[in-house]
């Protein structure tokens, strides 16, 4: 597997190839800790206004510009003040925050540290996916050695600000990726999403004002202190700032973690050069560029389209940047069989709560399992489209949107492998 | 989600008043959750207490939840409603090794219906099968985040990555 920067200096990617990367020694060796030093020494208002000047974008999936979610927290309110990483990293596709946390947790930290001296807040709650044990322990002795250099826990480096950090795991549910999922099962409940309004960043955790960020977004924000929010900005486009990473999966022959500017040109390339093309005597068919929950790209909406990879270009492209998790399939992929797997993941990750999601999703595993199995009928696709309405914009969460973006783009744009599952006698007409 | 575990929950759960006993060290690594938190907000120990129990008891079982609820000052039934949302709690006894498989999407693709299929029959189960010693048991789960290291298998905590039936033979065989 590839770890590695294209078309820009690794930002992100920086430090991973060292030896001991994970420890203080060698973070600090390579700069760590220095943005903390220079951002305690600005106001709140301008650490905001620079994360609002690189037009850093959520990298979770829903791209919400960081800055501006910063400033929804009342920095006024007597309350404690939560920040919460999502290391939730659950969709399908996506697992470039594994290797962050795994060999540069001390990037998180200091990102961590950043926004709560921005924001005002003492506690610091890093939640993981339950499968992600063996993380934790990384990250438990990198806060265990932060704490012992005075970098975390009481009047850090000397100033009243004072700021804790604990480390909390999931225990197997997509659902929890979904931020105030998420804020529910850290409290202790099952993972149902809250309703919004009332936002996190007015009342999240504990009822008190909570930023939850990804981490890949947390471990951006050294690098935009350090260098200066425009300066990032401009590495990627007017819209997209800064670097992003893909998690690159499926019949390339070179899967891996790539970090690109935003803006990056072109799909193509990355897909045919960068990523070593497709396994040897077989040729694309489909991507979905950004986990499992965007519209999957046929290879002709991809070759020679110069398809630029940020959330403008991958929009206008027909698709989404999402969690950046890219998925490659050859020919050998039929679609109905990918989107049955994908429908049976939706199904075991409906948290129940939602009429639409729940009783959807089955519905939707049974049609395509009918499919699959040789009995599909010339209305089946009439019908799933029907289905999928009933989804879209009509669940409690945008789990049942996720569902319906995923199956949307299959029925729509590969109806040729649907007519192969026809009944014999439906089969040409 | 909780339908499917909620069948073997039926199944194997009977309720009694038992409460597990547990070490005095076990007790301070549990005591030790609780400093995580806000004093008035324990129930957030929750999820790391239910995988101290599963550690400690092989499974989530009545007498571990009542042992719990008691700790944490919550109803029986809090500690169920949690317990029996997340897939990683085991609600049945189940093999000393859980193989789990990835089935989604990108493992799929690299060749999981193979892996699983060497994997049962090596074993002789099917998938949520248990061996009759209780050594292995097989589930097919939901996408880990290796997708780049496709296919791959968890087996309790340890990931296990780029797998070929020979890896998983050996793999198999070094498991005591
Ligand atoms: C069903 C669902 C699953 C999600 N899973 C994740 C996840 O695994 N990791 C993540 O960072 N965000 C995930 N998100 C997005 C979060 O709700 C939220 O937008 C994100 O944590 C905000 O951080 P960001 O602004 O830094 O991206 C998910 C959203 C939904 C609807
Ligand atoms: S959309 Fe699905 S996951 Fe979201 S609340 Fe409804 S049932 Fe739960
Ligand atoms: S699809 Fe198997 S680890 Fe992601």
């Amino acid at each position: 597997m590839e770890i590695k920067a294209i078309g820009c200096e690794p930002l992100q990617l920086k430090r991973v190839h060292l030896k001991d990367s994970h420890t203080l020694k060698v973070y600090q060796e390579n700069g760590g800790y220095a943005s903390l030093k220079k951002a305690m020494n600005m106001s709140s208002d301008d650490i905001i206004n620079e994360v609002k000047a690189s037009a850093l974008r959520g990298r979770g999936g829903a791209g919400f510009p960081t800055g501006m979610k910063w400033s929804f927290v009342p920095r006024d309110s007597p309350k404690q003040k939560y920040i919460v990483c999502n290391a939730d990293e659950s969709e399908p596709g996506t697992f470039k925050d594994r290797y962050l946390l795994e060999l540069d947790p001390h990037a998180l930290i200091e990102g961590m540290l950043i926004a709560a001296f921005a924001l005002g807040s003492e506690a610091c709650y890093i939640y993981y996916r339950g499968e992600y044990r063996y993380l934790i322990d990384i990250m438990d002795k990198a806060i265990e050695e932060a704490k012992a250099a005075n970098l975390v826990g009481k009047n850090i480096l000397g100033s009243d600000f004072n700021c804790e950090f604990y480390t909390h795991t999931g225990a197997g549910a997509y659902i929890c990726g979904e931020e105030t999922a998420l804020l529910s099962s850290l409290e202790g409940y099952r993972g149902h999403p809250r309703m919004k309004p009332p936002f996190p960043a007015i009342e999240g955790l504990y009822a008190c004002p909570t930023v939850v960020n990804n981490v890949e977004t947390l471990t951006a924000i050294p690098q935009i202190i350090e260098m200066g929010g425009e300066a990032w900005h401009n590495l990627g486009t007017e819209k997209s700032g800064g670097t992003k990473l893909w998690s690159v999966s499926g019949h390339v022959k070179k899967p891996g973690v790539y970090e690109l500017p935003m803006g990056y040109m072109d799909m193509e390339k990355f897909i045919m050069e960068d990523c070593g093309g497709i396994r040897n005597g077989h040729e694309l068919k489909a991507c979905i560029p950004g986990g499992s929950s965007v519209y999957a790209m046929r290879a002709d909406q991809i070759f020679g389209k110069k398809v630029r990879m940020d959330y403008e270009g991958l929009v206008e492209a027909g698709s989404l940047v999402g969690s950046g998790g890219f998925i490659v399939m050859d020919e050998t992929v039929d679609i109905v069989d990918s989107t049955k797997n994908l429908t049976e993941f939706y199904k075991h990750e409906s948290c129940g709560w939602c009429t639409p999601c729940r009783e959807g999703t089955d519905w939707l595993t049974k049609i395509f399992t009918r499919i699959a199995d040789g009995g599909g009928r010339p209305e089946d696709a009439q019908l799933i489209l029907d289905l999928v309405d009933n989804i879209e914009g009509k669940s409690f969460c945008a789990l049942g949107d996720a569902a319906a973006w995923a199956i949307q783009g299959a029925v729509k744009r590969f109806p040729e492998d649907f007519k192969k599952h026809l009944l014999p006698n439906n089969g040409n007409n | 989600m909780a339908s499917a575990v909620a069948t073997d929950f039926t199944n194997q759960i009977v309720y009694t008043d038992e409460v597990a006993e547990f070490s005095p060290e076990i007790v301070a690594e549990m005591e030790s959750h609780l400093t995580k938190y806000p004093a008035e907000r324990k129930r957030s120990a929750l999820i790391p207490l239910l995988f101290v129990i599963q550690r400690e008891r092989g499974w989530v079982d009545n007498a571990g939840v009542n042992y719990l609820a008691r700790f944490l000052d919550l109803e029986v039934t809090d500690v169920w409603e949690t317990a029996t949302f997340y897939s990683m709690f085991n609600l049945r006894k189940i093999g000393k090794y859980h193989i789990q498989v990835c089935k989604t999407l990108s493992c799929r693709i690299m060749g999981e219906p193979d892996i699983t299929e060497h994997i049962c029959n090596k074993l002789g189960i099917h998938v949520g099968e248990t061996t009759e010693d209780e050594k292995f048991t097989v589930s097919r789960v939901e996408c880990l985040g290796s997708c780049g290291t496709a296919p791959m298998m968890q087996i309790n905590f340890d990931y296990h990555e780029d797998l070929t039936t020979e890896k998983v033979d050996k793999i198999l065989d070094s498991l005591k």
